[in-house]
């Protein structure tokens, strides 16, 4: 059922075929979003110095009271943060490339939607194939990953169901909310249309929010290394970069072999 | 070469020819509409371009967003001000009786007016919410002459395109392209909260710019002037701000 290789499939060693795991086009959108989202969270990190406490509703300011404060010294010196010193202002650069990264970002992410909505990418490798939905096959896959259990071949050509569930929720929750968040915080978009902060609770509300789905896809990303590193990094990455991996020819499917 | 990689290779060539035109146009025609921002240039000038362009695509006639009254911060938070120069003193000791609002640059006739003469012209009131670059706002009820009403005192000529205000603190100055500065909310303020506009949010006059960040909203004000392009003001990416390194569209 895995048909992800639509490339020619080419002999190398002996028994081993190379063939293509990921197209051209998700390998370029994947490191585009790469360089995003460093850009965003060094420079997110640099905007939340200049003010590390975070408020829920629509106004916080430092004569109201915080939902909670980062303990760290700020950049700016009307912040209370019981330090005896300011840290070096950095928002200018910082919020100019947050936005222009939020640019490729979002701009990244319209080509992909479009390649997952018109290539069937979406149906084939990311949305759970049929004996993937249950919860058994969740638990399964999980049992197998605390076991360390050799994936399968199949995995050479697509996504288990744990990586299909995180991708998705990463495509379709995360990335969405990262952006529904931001623009709740934007002076021009709430005066226009108010709804997209009042929706959410409010200005504030929206900054702390913006702050929660940073740090889950932060986790994600963790995750997402460790896994990469723990099934072989250096494959993983040429697959990523180059596009190929390799398979035993016994593993081939007919489609390949022909 | 086989047929495909030749069919391959002029698929990409009309591409990136079609690619390159619709750049051209879209540059055209935003440079027509007004949609390209004085500090367009430099290594973040794409980003700022796109952000101003959309917003003021999409946002442009929205009417102004305002809050309930009940909704107005009890402790408006006051920002740090910079040294007030010894002339602002000298107005303050007289309750800024003598303060000038002086309109020039490419308007017929030029503008001097004192507060006096600012309430007699128009006076609003809008709910608004102050939101700093920093991440932190609050609301309050200002009161004002909108910007519009001052300039069409003034009588913008033809090809003004930009509005530049000045702080009487001589480093602080910024601008607004012609839209910004006619729309009904962008208001000439000299009261807050059914009051006189205190010293620590600008007063005796501060020109609110409610659909931008904080830093937008120049404290101070004694000077505007209307132009047809920044070139010439400062180094020509149109603000103090802009030279700091900070965005001179403030609406994101």
């Amino acid at each position: 059922m895995s048909c992800y290789s639509r490339g020619v499939p080419t002999a190398t060693k002996a028994g081993r075929t190379t063939i293509l795991r990921h197209p051209l086009l998700v390998r370029i959108t994947h490191w585009l979003t790469v360089l995003a989202f460093i850009a965003l969270l060094i420079t997110g990190i640099e905007i939340l110095i200049s003010h590390p406490r975070f408020y829920w509703g629509e106004v916080g300011n430092v004569n109201t009271q915080p939902l909670f404060t980062f303990h760290i010294p700020s950049s700016r010196d009307t912040v209370p943060t019981g330090y005896g010193y300011v840290l070096p202002d950095q928002n200018g650069w910082s919020r100019y490339l947050h936005f222009q990264a939020a640019w490729l970002l979002v701009l990244t992410g319209v080509v992909y939607l479009a390649y997952l909505f018109f290539t069937g990418h979406l149906r084939r490798n990311l949305f759970p194939s049929r004996d993937q939905r249950s919860l058994r096959a969740l638990i399964a896959r999980i049992g197998q990953y605390l076991r360390r259990e050799k994936s399968s071949e199949d995995e050479l050509r697509t996504y288990n169901v744990l990586q299909r569930s995180a991708y998705l929720t990463v495509i379709f929750v995360l990335f969405p909310l990262i952006v529904w968040t931001g623009l709740a915080m934007s002076p021009a978009v709430t005066t226009a249309f108010p709804f997209i902060s009042s929706l959410l609770g409010g200005r504030q509300t929206a900054r702390t929010l913006h702050l929660f789905i940073t740090v889950a896809l932060v986790l994600f990303l963790l995750v997402h290394v460790t896994m990469v590193a723990l099934s072989g990094f250096r494959a993983r990455m040429r697959a990523m970069i180059t596009g190929k991996v390799q398979v035993t020819d016994t593993e081939l499917t007919p489609k390949e072999l022909s | 070469m086989n047929p495909i990689s030749r069919r391959k290779l002029l698929a990409t060539g009309l591409a990136a020819t079609a690619g390159a035109a619709g750049l051209a146009t879209a540059a055209r025609l935003a440079q027509r509409y007004g949609l390209i921002p004085p500090d367009h240039g430099g290594l973040f000038g794409a980003g700022e371009t796109l952000t101003y362009a959309c917003q003021r695509a999409l946002t442009l006639h929205r009417p102004l967003h305002e809050f309930p009254r009940g909704m107005i911060s009890r402790q408006p938070f006051m920002n740090e001000i910079g040294p007030l120069p010894d002339k602002f003193k000298a107005s303050q000791a007289v309750n800024f009786s003598d303060w000038r609002l002086t309109v020039d640059g490419l308007v017929d006739p030029p503008l001097s007016l004192s507060i006096a003469d600012l309430r007699a012209l128009a006076t609003r009131n809008q709910i608004t919410e102050v939101a700093c670059e920093e991440g932190w706002s609050y609301i309050a009820e200002w009161i004002g002459t909108p910007l519009s009403l001052v300039l069409r005192e003034a009588g913008p000529k033809p090809g003004a395109r930009f509005v530049v205000y000045r702080s009487i603190q001589s480093d602080w100055w910024d601008s607004l392209d012609l839209a910004e500065a006619l729309y009904p909310g962008t208001l000439v303020t000299w009261g807050m909260n059914d009051g006189d506009l205190p010293v620590g949010f600008g007063g005796p006059l501060r020109l609110r710019v409610p659909r931008q960040l904080g830093y937008k909203s120049v404290k101070f004000l004694t000077h505007i002037t209307v132009t047809d392009s920044m070139k010439h003001f400062g180094k020509g990416v149109g603000s103090s701000g802009a030279e700091f390194g900070y965005s001179w569209y403030g609406g994101m």
